[in-house]
């Protein structure tokens, strides 16, 4: 395997006041893969992606981007890498209006004034791309959404910037069977045309499904990351509940991976 | 994949105009039904206070009477417009009220004390009171205290600062000519009616080129028709208010003439329009909605949510100043009341019964005007009618409360659907 890996972590420690929450975290995805990124509840899945989005600094550990040492300072510094993420609890603001959120801090501007009719356009041009739930109008606010059109919302605001690695947190959370299976088709038609795709979910079916490679979270160490050939679906559970399955995971509490 | 998406576009043919019409309408009750009732309600008092005190008193609609609404409404409107930015990120500004006499006192001191300039002074308030926003925004936004209680520890200090500013009461009298005229003095007749031209054709020009643009990219528009009465509507109202201020409205013209717009209303009106551009039309203002939504995801969004804050912290404090300086060019003086007493509860009052949202996120610019009017007129029109100033606050407050009570109502209801 003499692929780089596009984005890689290395050695990551987080801690929120005298709560370490992270430690020694390394994660690594591919250019044209879907890595899925499993663990139970707490395990630190979504600080691990807040890391990588820039929300949160890290203590310790490096941050690698194509190959390149970068210094990821905020979203913006994620953003500009061509990181997109579709945070679990999806950041939309739910006074404005669904092109307002997809273009949220990117704006589109003919000088000094928004650019609405620009904005609209790509925005209807996207979610029409993805097909993936009813809207009536791109200019409906956020508030008069259900909750599977909020997670469309927050899903074509991650594809309408073309980036090149899109992480989803948790977005099938909220959606019924058959737009389920929507995301995860489109999850991996992302894939296909050669993004990077990380996809968080507690659903080995899917993540067995639509995954190339799978990382284990476990109470904040990285119990393994494999090819998703190359295990069942109750070694995931095991190294999901208890950090290990066979010679795989975490040899001791100082989190060596196998 | 289903082609059930409808992205908003009109097909080959656009819809007929009834329909657009009937589709505008729709959604307008949606909106009213989701708990936004914007200036509605206040649209709504306003015509039933004016239709009770006209009938109650007469003298009400005469056109001294309507000139001195405005320019008694004035003042408050400035600062309410202010206070919309903060009430915008679900803060509060206690302190608008004494920072608007604060601005006064050194607009006071520097004019009839140092014998600056009128320019230079109008200046230093307005400086005075970006200086006052950015304190109280930097305590706010990157300290972490509360605005409440930032804002309520200023509005102590603030009153403190007009006493020693007016050296332990005095009052300080304006003589400049130009202050004085701001409040007190009206346009030419004629350049009243040419503003008005101006301003209505400015609207329309905007209206129908974003609708050309809009229309050239198969985007849907609003009706013509809609777009045309929105248009003639602003026309009509404005031309009558310009007839009637242009009226003759001394008492004895053997005194003195007095006709035309008193001077502050286009003030006010440049204000509201450069205001509602800057949060309508910028991503600056976008940001400020944003912020108020939901300031997490704001800060996802890249956006410096600390610059936010302390910015309408800035903008709220220096609309205040303009509202020290309408107040002192009507009172022709400033003393400690100045600022104090009911106005920044009437400020408040005017920003909410307008339909500024308190919980953050929702509000125009529009309701601190619409608000400031409801206000004005229950001020003036019980005045007429022989109430003390102690009915008057108390129907003020009612007033408020009922105002909060309807936002928090509607946010209820937003949130639960
Ligand atoms: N902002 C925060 N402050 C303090 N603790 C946090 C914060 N965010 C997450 N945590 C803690 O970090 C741990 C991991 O949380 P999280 O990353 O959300 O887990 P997951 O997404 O895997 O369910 C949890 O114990 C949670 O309580
Ligand atoms: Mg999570």
């Amino acid at each position: 395997m003499t692929v780089t890996p596009i984005l890689e972590l290395r050695g990551i420690d987080k801690s929120f006041g005298p709560v370490q929450v992270l430690h020694d975290v390394a994660f690594s995805a591919y250019p044209g893969e879907v890595t899925a990124l499993v663990g139970d509840n707490g395990a630190g899945k979504s600080t691990l992606v807040k890391c990588i989005g820039g929300i949160h600094s890290f203590d310790a550990g490096e941050y690698l981007f194509e190959g390149e040492r970068v210094q990821v300072n905020g979203p913006r510094d994620a953003a500009a890498l061509g990181v997109e993420i579709v945070y679990q609890d999806l950041a939309l603001c739910d006074n404005l209006d669904i092109v307002q959120n997809m273009f949220l801090g990117r704006e589109k501007r003919r000088g000094p004034i928004l650019d609405e009719a620009t904005m609209e356009e790509m925005a209807a041009r996207t979610l029409a791309g993805l097909s993936v739930r009813t809207v009536k109008s791109v200019r409906q606010q956020v508030s008069h959404l259900s909750g599977g059109q909020r997670q469309t919302v927050a899903i074509a605001k991650a594809v309408l910037w073309n980036g090149k690695v899109v992480i989803l947190d948790e977005p099938t959370a909220a959606l019924g069977v058959a737009q389920t299976a929507q995301v995860l088709e489109l999850v991996r038609r992302l894939a296909d045309n050669g993004l990077t795709v990380v996809l968080i979910s507690h659903n080995l079916n899917d993540v067995f499904a639509v995954s190339d490679r799978i990382a284990a979270l476990y109470l904040g160490r990285m119990a393994a990351q494999v090819r998703t050939t190359d295990v069942t679906q109750s070694q995931v559970v095991e190294l999901i509940t208890s950090g290990r399955s066979g010679d795989l995971g975490l040899a001791t509490t100082n989190g060596a991976t196998a | 994949m289903t082609t059930a998406l409808h992205p908003e576009k009109t097909a080959a043919q656009p819809p007929s105009t009834v329909d657009g019409i009937r589709a505008v309408g729709r959604d307008y009750l949606d909106r009213l039904r989701g708990g936004e009732l914007g200036s509605l309600p206040a649209i709504l008092g306003l015509v039933v206070l004016c239709v009770i005190f006209a009938i109650m008193r007469p003298v009400f609609l005469s056109n001294l009477n309507f000139a001195n609404l405005l320019t008694q409404g004035a003042g408050s409107i400035a600062i309410a417009m202010g206070l919309v930015f903060v009430l915008l990120l679900g803060e509060i500004d206690l302190s608008a009220g004494f920072a608007s006499g604060v601005c006064a006192a050194v607009l006071a001191v520097l004019l009839t004390d140092q014998g600056w300039p009128w320019y230079s002074a109008v200046l230093a308030a307005v400086l005075t009171g970006m200086l006052i926003g950015l304190v109280l925004g930097v305590l706010v936004a990157r300290i972490g205290i509360p605005s409440f209680v930032v804002t309520l520890a200023a509005f102590l200090a603030f009153q403190g600062i007009v006493l020693m500013l007016l050296e332990e009461g005095t009052n300080i009298s304006i003589n400049d000519p130009v202050i004085l005229a701001i409040a007190n003095d009206n346009l030419p007749p004629v350049l009243g009616w040419v503003l008005l031209g101006v301003g209505v054709g400015g609207f329309a020009a905007v209206q129908l080129r974003q609708m050309r643009n809009r229309r050239r990219r198969g985007l849907t528009t609003a009706p013509p028709v809609l777009v045309a009465a929105r248009i003639g509507g602003l026309a009509l109202l404005g031309g009558i208010a310009v007839h009637l201020l242009n009226q003759e409205r001394s008492r004895s013209l053997v005194v003195d003439s007095v006709k035309g717009v008193p001077i502050v209303v286009p003030v006010i009106v440049a204000l509201l329009v450069i205001g509602t551009f800057v949060l309508s039309r910028t991503s600056f203002g976008l940001h400020i909605y944003a912020v108020g939504g939901n300031h997490e995801a704001a800060r996802r969004a890249g956006i410096n949510v600390t610059a936010i804050r302390v910015s309408a912290f800035v903008i709220c404090s220096s609309l205040a100043a303009v509202g020290g300086i309408i107040a002192a060019s009507r009172g022709h003086s400033v003393d400690p009341n100045t600022g104090g007493s009911n106005v920044l509860l009437l400020a408040v009052g005017a920003a909410v019964i307008g339909g500024t949202s308190l919980f953050g996120g929702r509000g125009r610019l529009i309701n601190a005007v619409l608000g400031g009017m409801v206000v004005a007129v229950i001020q003036n029109g019980m005045g007429l009618m022989g109430y003390s100033s102690g009915v008057k606050y108390a129907v003020t407050g009612s007033v408020l409360l009922v105002a909060a009570g309807v936002d928090a109502l509607s946010r209820r209801r937003a949130v639960r659907r």
